[in-house]
């Protein structure tokens, strides 16, 4: 696209190297936009899930009669296997003072360590400071993981 | 070795291209003290189609629905690698081209390159802009936060205050009578399909045009040049203003690159339709000068409504600044002092409004 | 808006219309107001003439009847008569109040808890209303300072209705009632905070005002917490009485527990019951209790162990040692809390780590706790693993500050190959217009 001229007025390697320095500056610049257009079109290997389902764990992770804790959404929740095998899952913020929760296998109960909040099962506050039950989620089995679901609201 | 001189024997051969390669090679710039604002509608042109680059990139992650739409970006943001480049280019270059749009088109006015017989380079000009703030409105909704969410119901009340109209246009917008999934939705089809198919009809219009009646020259210059043919000046598009444009766009590369790694574009608090809105809740810039408009104006105007008035007059504004082309025929001085007053004031009217917009609560 | 012009020429001097002759409206109007007081009196509550004539009084014993009539006696049903004695049904003062239907007419202070009680101790009674009620207030009564003083004459100490209200009674869980636990401090302090009032008794008056301040009010009336305890919490309701030095610590265990039991298994149990001093007030007080900080524990001017323990001593040792751990995981966490904040506000994204944090604050917490054995070895586990967590979340906000310098030098080469472009460009545009001619 260049002029051609047929006079060679000025230095025709000087010609060249401009030419050789703008083409090398534009395939750089072209790299270095490239290089994060590429990375970026690799999935990572965290597979992103809704707050609103989430994957909790695998069949194999929770005996019966145990619990543990695990991130939904932005928060900490509680999956338990009950004796009979059952699983429940609710949120994990007490709702005195925020405290974590936890399973107590001895008790078969939700219990808060900060001030001795009690629960049952199903997240309803039995004894101690909490105002109010935890919020309950719904569990679904799917193969060998266990996905947490917030409860639709009508 | 495949050389320049073969490559060209081949693609005429398939393409027929030396018949446009010489159309090409005598396009020409006209170079005068204005010709800098030449570089605006390509630099424009340039930034949508990193938009449209970076959009597509964001589109291979985003999910288009009230559950997912926040977490999707928030991934995009924190897992997806180079993902908070992609996504800051994009917020903030759909800003950049927004401005240069708007810059644009003021520099067209001054330069009244809409007169005869450029009036539809104009129209098409003026259907791409309304075509770019679709874009920016309905790509603002996408992220589903707290801001985009709000700013989405108060921008979609205005339009619902139309008299007659103006409750079918709500329902068309908002997929519904409020803002819900329904809106992402409609919106992301706007964004993604409706807004680009129409923009490649006009981009193609505008550029044709452009190219059929070449570029413009201001009357002041175009006098002085006709008074004395030799200070004309021009430059040939291929190469020397080409590679001047590319300086540009490069330039325009490098601050997009820096906002992005010094301030990326926020993701703030996923929406909540229960919360209330957030106190001084506000548009995006581009509109503010509207809002903060109908905000200032009183309650009732005699037995009108402020705002529906407000609406109106905007509307008026608009159909006026359209069809300037076919108002602004004569070339007498009082009618064009007048015109560019015109101008000055609207373009003052906006830069004024905008920033009372930031400054008040 | 038209504005209707009148034409005043017509109106004043028209005939008036004939049909109706003036007496007869006259009359008329004599037979409505007259007519009117019986017709009121028909819509008014017939079965309580009391309340006719009570209500439109201007002072005692005038009786709000709205606050009487939204109160839960009248709710139910009872009426003044079930008090007061006399007849509702009569109009005449002296027929309803008469000696015939045995009117008690102003009921004095000596006969209130034995008149409350005579339905509220009634099992079979109250059976009838609400089975759930308890039936046990007037023999708790007798067994507080209250009753006990009354029943040895004083007239000064609360009665029943000091606490419940008179004609505006409602249950204690109705925010309307003086002993709902939002309202309970305000009634009990009408007495107690009240220094002339209390002249001749042996106690303080500023339990309402250490109380006022403390961190259980803040709980019950700032953040509505219903279950933060009230005057009537450790004292009983109609038991009241001040908890014993020894059973103190009892009533702050029925909540706090854990402090109680740790405090049991430490090393102040027993030295606190030989010397007279009541656990868990020594050190937070009974009223004014505050919300406890590190200083607290230690062995600064602000700490409680000083007051007993000096340089040398195995508990110095222990309070000081206590005190280190928990500034040092104190100050971890504010570390972290720091640099994720820098990070965030840099606006690299930091919410997972923040989530890891508060597991770091309820380790803090417990720690806290332990702190009542008295026992460095025993609060250690909770701070090593608060540490632990301390240690990743501040890992994290370096990883997020170091991808952020990654990305700042990414910028940096890409923003080089731009300018490396825009020198050739520029080169370039001069080599060619260099050569064309001017």
């Amino acid at each position: 696209m260049a002029e051609e001229s047929t006079e060679k007025i000025g230095k025709p390697e000087r010609r060249r190297f401009v030419e050789a320095f703008l083409g090398a500056g534009v395939v750089a610049s072209l790299a270095s936009f490239l290089y994060p257009v590429l990375r970026y079109l690799v999935p990572p290997p965290s597979a992103e899930l809704s707050s609103d389902t989430v994957l909790a764990g695998k069949t194999g992770d929770l005996k019966a009669n145990s619990g543990k804790i695990f991130r939904f959404g932005s928060r900490p929740a509680l999956l338990v296997r009950t004796s009979d095998g059952q699983y429940r899952a609710m949120s994990a913020v007490c709702t005195h003072l925020g405290c974590t929760v936890q399973y107590r296998s001895d008790l078969h109960n939700v219990w808060c360590a900060c001030h001795n909040g009690m629960y049952d099962l199903n997240g309803r506050n039995i004894s101690g400071p909490p105002p109010r039950p935890l919020e309950n989620y719904d569990v679904f089995v799917k193969g060998d993981e266990i996905y947490v679901q917030r409860k639709r609201s009508g | 070795m495949i050389d320049l001189a073969t490559t060209r024997a081949w693609l005429d051969e398939h393409f027929r291209v030396d018949e446009v390669i010489a159309l090409l090679r005598e396009k020409t710039v006209p170079i005068h003290r204005f010709s800098y604002f030449y570089f605006l509608g390509g630099m424009t042109l340039f930034l949508f189609i990193l938009q449209v680059l970076t959009g597509i990139l964001l589109l291979l992650y985003y999910r288009p629905t009230p559950n997912d739409a926040f977490e999707s970006v928030q991934y995009i943001m924190t897992q997806v690698r180079f993902g908070w480049l992609i996504r800051s280019i994009h917020s903030w270059g759909a800003n950049l081209m927004i401005l240069t749009a708007f810059v644009h088109m003021f520099s067209v006015f001054f330069m009244k390159g809409y007169r005869k017989p450029r009036e539809l380079t104009w129209l098409s000009g003026i259907g791409l802009l309304g075509i770019v703030l679709a874009f920016g409105f309905s790509g603002y909704l996408l992220p589903w936060n707290t801001l985009s969410y709000f700013a989405t119901k108060v921008g979609t009340d205005i339009p619902g205050q139309m008299p007659v109209v103006g409750k079918w246009i709500l329902m068309f917008l908002r997929g519904g009578e409020d803002v819900t999934g329904a809106t992402l939705t409609r919106f992301f089809g706007f964004h993604v399909a409706l807004l680009p198919g129409l923009a490649t009809l006009f981009v193609g219009l505008h550029l044709l045009l452009v190219q059929r009646f070449g570029i413009s020259v201001p009357p002041n210059v175009e006098a002085e040049w006709r008074a004395k043919p030799a200070a004309s000046r021009e430059m040939p598009f291929f190469p020397n203003f080409l590679l001047r444009e590319l300086m540009a766009w490069y330039i325009a590369l490098a601050i997009l690159g820096a906002l992005a790694a010094f301030r990326p574009w926020e993701l703030g608090m996923k929406a909540d339709a229960f919360a209330p809105a957030p106190p001084g809740i506000r548009p995006e810039w581009y509109f503010m000068f509207m809002f903060q408009t109908l905000k200032l104006l009183p309650a009732k105007i005699l037995f009108l409504d402020g705002e529906l008035l407000g609406i109106l007059g905007f509307g008026l504004a608009g159909a006026v600044w359209t069809l300037l082309p076919f108002f602004d025929r004569e070339s007498s001085g009082r009618a064009q002092r007048f015109v560019a007053g015109a101008g000055i004031f609207a373009l003052s009217y906006i830069v004024v409004l905008t920033v009372v917009g930031y400054l008040a609560k | 808006m038209a504005i209707v012009q009148r034409s005043t020429r017509h109106q004043e001097h028209a005939p008036r219309a004939s049909g109706m002759p003036r007496e007869f409206a006259w009359y008329l109007l004599a037979f409505l107001l007259w007519a009117a007081f019986p017709l009121a009196r028909l819509s008014a509550q017939t079965t309580n003439s009391c309340l006719d004539c009570h209500s439109k009084l201007s002072g005692p014993p005038q009786i709000h009847s709205a606050e009487y009539l939204a109160g839960i006696h009248a709710q139910k049903g009872l009426t003044c008569t079930s008090c007061h004695g006399g007849d509702s049904s009569r109009q005449e003062p002296t027929r309803a109040k008469g000696a015939i239907a045995g009117h008690n007419r102003h009921v004095s202070r000596n006969q209130i808890p034995e008149l409350c009680g005579k339905c509220h101790s009634n099992v079979a009674y109250m059976r009838g209303f609400n089975p759930s009620l308890r039936t046990d207030q007037f023999s708790q009564y007798q067994t507080s300072m209250h009753g006990k003083r009354f029943a040895k004459g004083d007239r000064k100490v609360a009665v029943c209705t000091d606490c419940h209200g008179v004609h505006d009674i409602q249950p204690p869980g109705d925010q309307r009632s003086k002993v709902h636990p939002l309202n309970v401090a305000q009634t009990c302090a009408r007495c107690h905070a009240d220094a002339d009032y209390m002249k001749g008794y042996d106690i303080p008056t500023t339990q309402a005002a250490d109380y006022a301040a403390s961190v259980h009010h803040d709980a019950l009336v700032l953040r509505g917490d219903l279950s933060a305890p009230t005057c009537s919490t450790c004292h009983g309701s109609h038991g009241a009485a001040p908890p014993g030095v020894d059973s103190v610590a009892r009533v702050c265990s029925t909540c706090h527990v854990f402090q109680a039991q740790l405090f049991d298994s430490g090393p102040h149990k027993d030295v606190f019951a030989t010397m007279g001093l009541p656990a868990c007030v020594t050190c937070h007080s009974n009223h004014r209790i505050q919300h406890p900080t590190d200083v607290m524990i230690g062995t600064s001017a602000g700490s409680v162990c000083i007051h007993c323990h000096s340089e040398g001593d195995a508990g110095f040792v222990a309070a000081g040692t206590i005190h280190a751990r928990l500034a040092e995981l104190d100050a971890a966490m504010a570390r972290s809390e720091d640099l994720l904040g820098r990070a965030e506000r840099s606006g690299m994204e930091v919410s997972e780590a923040k989530l890891a944090q508060s597991e770091g604050r309820d380790y803090l917490i417990k720690a806290r706790v332990e702190l009542h054995a008295a026992d460095a070895a025993k609060v250690d586990p909770d701070i090593q693993a608060g540490l632990k967590v301390a240690e990743k979340t501040y890992q994290a906000g370096q990883n997020a500050m170091a991808e952020l310098s990654y990305r700042r030098k990414g910028l940096l080469v890409s923003v080089a190959t731009i300018v490396l472009v825009l020198i050739g460009l520029f080169l370039m545009i001069r080599k060619l217009e260099s050569r064309s001619a001017k």
